[in-house]
C-alpha cells in the first residue's frame, strides 16, 4: 500500500505551498521550501518501493545534498538582510518596485 | 543483486569543455583559500578567462572532428549539436561578462558588514574585495552549460540548482544601493528556490509514471503505460513551471525586474544572457524529447504563455521609469518571442531544425545585445553610482553621442529593426511559426514587436532630442575591458545583422542532428 505515502506528500507538498505564499518570515517560508523538497523525496522513496527501482532512493540523496547546499546559501542571504534591516520579513524588503 | 555494481562508463573527453569550467572553478576554491589576500584577484583572473577560452576551443575541437550523436556517461548527459551550439554561446557570453565583472567598483568589500557601519568603512578604507565572485561565476557558468546538456531529470535539477545557487549569491553582492542588492538576492532566492521545488516533484511525478528519468525513457513510455496518465500530466506540468520561471514567461516573470535592477549591473548581464540561453535549451530538451509525444496537451499551454509573456512584457515595460527595469521587461518580451519557436515544431523534422534554428540564432543575437545594453548601463553614472533612473538619461546624446549612439544601436536592435541582429532573430523565428501553422502567434508577436518599439524609441528619443539635465550623470571612460565588451556586442549586433549566414548555417547544422534521444 504506497498510495498512503503518496498521499501523504501531496499533503506535506501542498502545506509547503501554501506556507510559502501566507508566511511573512523569510525563514519560515524558507523551511515551507524545505518542507517541499522533503515531499519530494518521500515521493521518490515511494515510487522506487512501487516500481520495484532503487533508482528513487538513490535520487533522494542527491536532492539531500542539493537540499543542503540551498539552506547554505539561503541563510547566508537571509541573516544578511536581517543584519541590515533588523527584520526577516519578507514584507518589510519592498525597496524594489514599480 | 548479486553484489557486484558494474563501474560506469563515461566519456571523459565529450564532457571535457564542462569538466574544465568546474575544475577551475574548484581551483578558483582553493586560492581563495590558500592565496594571499592581496594576490587573489591578480590569479582568479587569468584562471576564469583560461578555463572559459580552453573549454571553448575544446567545444571547437569537438564540433570539428564531428558532432556526437550518442549521449556521455550513461546517457545522463547529451552532447549533441544543440548543446554543443548553446555551451559555445553561454561561454563567449560569459567571457565577455567576466570582463565586465573583474572592473573596480561593482562589487561589495564586505558582504557581511552591515551597509553604512563602521565595519563597511574599514573593509572601504582597507580595499577588501570579495574575489570569491570569479569561482562563484565559473560554477554558474558550468551549471549553465549542464542544465541544457541534461539528458536525465536529476541532471537537470542538480544543473538548475549549479546555476541557480551561485547567481542567488552574486546578486547581493552590489557595492552601492546594497538594500536593493540583498533585496534582490532574498527574492531571487526565495522564489528560485520555490520554483525548483515544483520542478522536482515534477520529476518524482515522472518518475512514478515511467519508472526512469532518462528523458529518451520516459519519451517511450509515453502511451505504453497505462492507467496512471495523471501523474504524467501532473508531473509534466510542474516541471514546465519550474522551466519558465527560469525563463521568465508571464504568470513566473514577477521576479525578473527585481532581480535585474537589484543585482551588480556585470552579474544581470551574465543572468540576462547565460541564464535564458540555458533554460530554453533546457526547456526544448524536456519538451521535446521527454515530452514530445505529449505536444497535444503542452502546446495549448505555451501558446496562452507566450502570448501573455509577450504582451505582458512590452506593456509593462511602457511603464517602466529605470533602466534596468526596462531592459528586464524587455528580456521578458523576449522570453515570450522564444516561446513562439518553442511551439513552432511541427510532426516533420525538416520544420523542428528549422524552428531550432532560429531559436538558437535568436539566444545568440540576444545574448550578445543584452550583455552589451547592461555594459554601457555600468558607464553612465553620477555621484551615487550608475544612473538608473530614465529622466537621467536625458539629452546623453548631446554629451557623449558615441556612448549613447551605441545604446540607441542595441535597443533598434532589441526592437528588430532590419540590419540589425535582431531583426534576423525574430524573422528566423517567426518564419518557422507561420511554416508551422502558428499565424495568430506570430501577428501577436509583431504587435508586441510594435508596442516594444514604442519603448525603445522614447528611450532613444530621450537620449538624443532631450536638454540634458544640469547636474546629469557623467560618462565614466570605460576601462578596456568594458570598452572591450560594447565593442564586441555592438561588432556582433552589426555583423549578425549585415551578414547572418554564416551564424544561420551553424545554427542550422547544430540543430540538423536535433536532440540525441
Amino acid at each position: 500500500m504506497t498510495t498512503h505515502y503518496l498521499v501523504l506528500s501531496a499533503l506535506l507538498f501542498a502545506i509547503g505551498g501554501v506556507g510559502v505564499l501566507v508566511r511573512r518570515n523569510a525563514i519560515v517560508v524558507f523551511m515551507c521550501v524545505e518542507l517541499m523538497l522533503n515531499a519530494c523525496n518521500l515521493a521518490f522513496v515511494t515510487f522506487a518501493r512501487q516500481n520495484g527501482s532503487l533508482d528513487g532512493q538513490v535520487i533522494a540523496f542527491f536532492v539531500m545534498i542539493v537540499a543542503a547546499a540551498e539552506v547554505v546559501i539561503g541563510l547566508a542571504i537571509i541573516v544578511t538582510i536581517f543584519r541590515t534591516r533588523r527584520s526577516a520579513s519578507v514584507d518589510d524588503a519592498s525597496l524594489l518596485k514599480h | 543483486m548479486n553484489g557486484t555494481i558494474p563501474a560506469p562508463t563515461i566519456e571523459y573527453g565529450m564532457l571535457a569543455p564542462m569538466l574544465v569550467v568546474f575544475g577551475a572553478a574548484i581551483v578558483g576554491v582553493l586560492v581563495e583559500a590558500f592565496a594571499p589576500r592581496y594576490l587573489r584577484s591578480a590569479i582568479h583572473l587569468p584562471i576564469t578567462l583560461l578555463s572559459l577560452l580552453i573549454s571553448f576551443v575544446l567545444i571547437v575541437w569537438q564540433w570539428v572532428e564531428g558532432v556526437p550523436t550518442k549521449a556521455a556517461a550513461m546517457g545522463a548527459i547529451a552532447v549533441d549539436g544543440p548543446a554543443m551550439f548553446i555551451w559555445g554561446t553561454i561561454l563567449v557570453l560569459a567571457f565577455v561578462s567576466v570582463l565586465l565583472i573583474k572592473d573596480e567598483g561593482h562589487f561589495v568589500g564586505a558582504a557581511a558588514a552591515v551597509p553604512g557601519s563602521a565595519e563597511e568603512e574599514q573593509a572601504l578604507y582597507e580595499g577588501a574585495a570579495h574575489t570569491e565572485v570569479y569561482p562563484l561565476v565559473l560554477f554558474a557558468v558550468g551549471g549553465m552549460m549542464l542544465f541544457p546538456a541534461a539528458n536525465d531529470l536529476l541532471i537537470a535539477f542538480v544543473g538548475l540548482e549549479v546555476m541557480s545557487l551561485p547567481l542567488y549569491l552574486l546578486c547581493g553582492l552590489a557595492r552601492r544601493r546594497r538594500l536593493l542588492s540583498q533585496e534582490a538576492a532574498m527574492k531571487y532566492f526565495l522564489l528560485g528556490a520555490f520554483s525548483s521545488a515544483f520542478f522536482l516533484y515534477g520529476t518524482a511525478m515522472i518518475y512514478g509514471y515511467a519508472n526512469s528519468l532518462d528523458l529518451a525513457e520516459i519519451g517511450a513510455s509515453l502511451g505504453v503505460v497505462g492507467g496512471q496518465d495523471m501523474l504524467l500530466y501532473i508531473g509534466g506540468a510542474m516541471i514546465g513551471v519550474g522551466l519558465l520561471f527560469k525563463i521568465g514567461a508571464a504568470p513566473f516573470q514577477a521576479w525578473k525586474p527585481d532581480v535585474y535592477q537589484g543585482a551588480p549591473t556585470p552579474i544581470t548581464a551574465l543572468m540576462a544572457s547565460g541564464t535564458l540561453i540555458a533554460a530554453f535549451g533546457a526547456l526544448l530538451r524536456v519538451f521535446w524529447v521527454a515530452l514530445g509525444g505529449l505536444d497535444w496537451n503542452w502546446r495549448p499551454v505555451f501558446y496562452g504563455v507566450a502570448i501573455l509573456t509577450m504582451l505582458g512584457g512590452a506593456i509593462f515595460a511602457i511603464t517602466q521609469t529605470d533602466i534596468k527595469r526596462m531592459l528586464a521587461y524587455s528580456s521578458i518580451a523576449h522570453g515570450g518571442f522564444l516561446l513562439i519557436g518553442v511551439i513552432a515544431t511541427g510532426s516533420a523534422p525538416a520544420q523542428n531544425t528549422s524552428a531550432l534554428s532560429g531559436i538558437l540564432f535568436y539566444l545568440v543575437a540576444y545574448g550578445f545585445t543584452t550583455v552589451g545594453a547592461f555594459a554601457v548601463v555600468t558607464m553612465v553614472r553620477d555621484a551615487g553610482g550608475e544612473a538608473w533612473h530614465l529622466s537621467r538619461w536625458a539629452g546623453l546624446g548631446k554629451r557623449s553621442p558615441l556612448l549613447a549612439g551605441v545604446f540607441a544601436f542595441f535597443l533598434l536592435a532589441f526592437a528588430g529593426i532590419p540590419l540589425t541582429s535582431g531583426f534576423f532573430g525574430k524573422y528566423a523565428v517567426f518564419q518557422a511559426a507561420v511554416t508551422g501553422g502558428a499565424l495568430p502567434l506570430v501577428i501577436v508577436g509583431a504587435v508586441a514587436s510594435a508596442v516594444a518599439a514604442f519603448f525603445y524609441v522614447r528611450v532613444i528619443v530621450l537620449m538624443f532630442f532631450s536638454d540634458p539635465a544640469a547636474d546629469g550623470p557623467s560618462v565614466v571612460l570605460p576601462s578596456r575591458g568594458t570598452a572591450a565588451v560594447v565593442g564586441l556586442a555592438a561588432l556582433a549586433t552589426v555583423v549578425l545583422g549585415v551578414f547572418p549566414q554564416p551564424v544561420l548555417d551553424l545554427a542550422h547544422s547544430a540543430a540538423q542532428s536535433l536532440f540525441v534521444r
